[in-house]
């Protein structure tokens, strides 16, 4: 097998595709003695990354020591369960190497969630609207400015949201719980989450600038 | 950028934004694009609306571009 032939074992990759990546799939879908090497090689490289996210994350998490190792093992070995169930789908458009990374990074994410209620800083649906100008940036100082944002913000909550976006606000503004952990706590996903919260956003915003608290434009881009 | 300024900016959302799951099948291609210096933002605007709006992905995306660019030191 040559770097560019256009299949391995049944699998169309490009032909123009790297020759480490072509190794790659060829020794994850070989003969058992070829795999059993590629996949401790994968599982290597899988773990070697996932102790470096944790590292490059670990200023914003509570996890430290051997329960970060233990994430480590735990983000590789799934992301490793993965990466097999999916190999036949490796399409070659990135290097194999960058397309299994995102299995591991997306893993760390996942465990991270997860382990966000093993301790939970605080209580969820606290609804403490008096954290709200905090969360902005609002000096203590500006007592007047801050009581009008929290109650112009509140109000368009009440009137504008439903149940269930004012849930998903209220936990990821007011409680700051993050958006991977409140989808394990809600039983869904970062897209549905994310999808609610953006609806959300829309509807608060045209709420807020409907009664003069923000400019009408709404095409800004950045 | 404080109160409500900042509230404008947390509460504009860009018609472009992708949402995650777009965002998340093509990270691997979009990250190869921000390491070549490829106008990845140019190829995949609503990917980078996205990136801009969501923090877990944007966590994801930062550590993907990290290792990418580990991997090519």
């Amino acid at each position: 097998m040559m770097p560019g032939d256009p299949a391995v074992d049944g699998i169309t990759l490009p032909a123009d595709l790297d020759a480490d990546s072509v190794t790659w799939v060829r020794s994850l879908t070989g003969p058992a003695a070829q795999r059993a090497a590629g996949l401790a090689r994968l599982h290597e490289m899988l773990l070697r990354i996932a102790h470096s996210e944790l590292r490059r994350r670990s200023g914003r998490l509570r996890i430290t020591g051997p329960e970060l190792d233990d994430l480590a093992y735990q983000a590789a070995a799934d992301a490793l369960l993965a990466i097999m169930a999916k190999v036949g789908q490796f399409r070659g458009d990135s290097r194999f190497t960058t397309w299994a990374y995102k299995f591991v990074i997306f893993e760390v994410s996942a465990k991270v969630g997860r382990h966000f209620w093993v301790n939970p800083p605080v209580p969820m649906d606290a609804e403490d609207w008096d954290q709200l100008p905090d969360r902005f940036g609002l000096e203590p100082a500006r007592e007047a400015e801050r009581r009008e944002l929290a109650s112009a913000v509140r109000r368009a909550v009440d009137e504008q949201l439903t149940p269930r976006q004012r849930q998903v606000f209220v936990a990821i503004v007011l409680d700051g719980v993050p958006l991977d952990a409140l989808a394990v706590k809600l039983g869904s996903t970062r897209n549905a989450i994310y999808k609610t919260m953006f609806d959300a956003r829309r509807k608060l915003r045209a709420a807020l600038a409907a009664n003069g608290y923000l400019d009408d434009q709404t095409s800004r881009r950045t | 950028m404080n109160g409500w300024s900042a509230l404008d900016r947390f509460l504009r959302t860009d018609p472009r934004d992708v949402g995650c799951a777009e965002a998340m099948d093509l990270l691997h291609v979009y990250a190869e694009l921000v390491a070549a210096d490829a106008a990845a933002a140019e190829h995949y605007p609503g990917i980078a609306a996205h990136l801009r709006a969501c923090g877990p992905c944007g966590e994801d995306f930062d550590g993907l571009l990290a290792a990418v660019r580990g991997a090519a030191d």
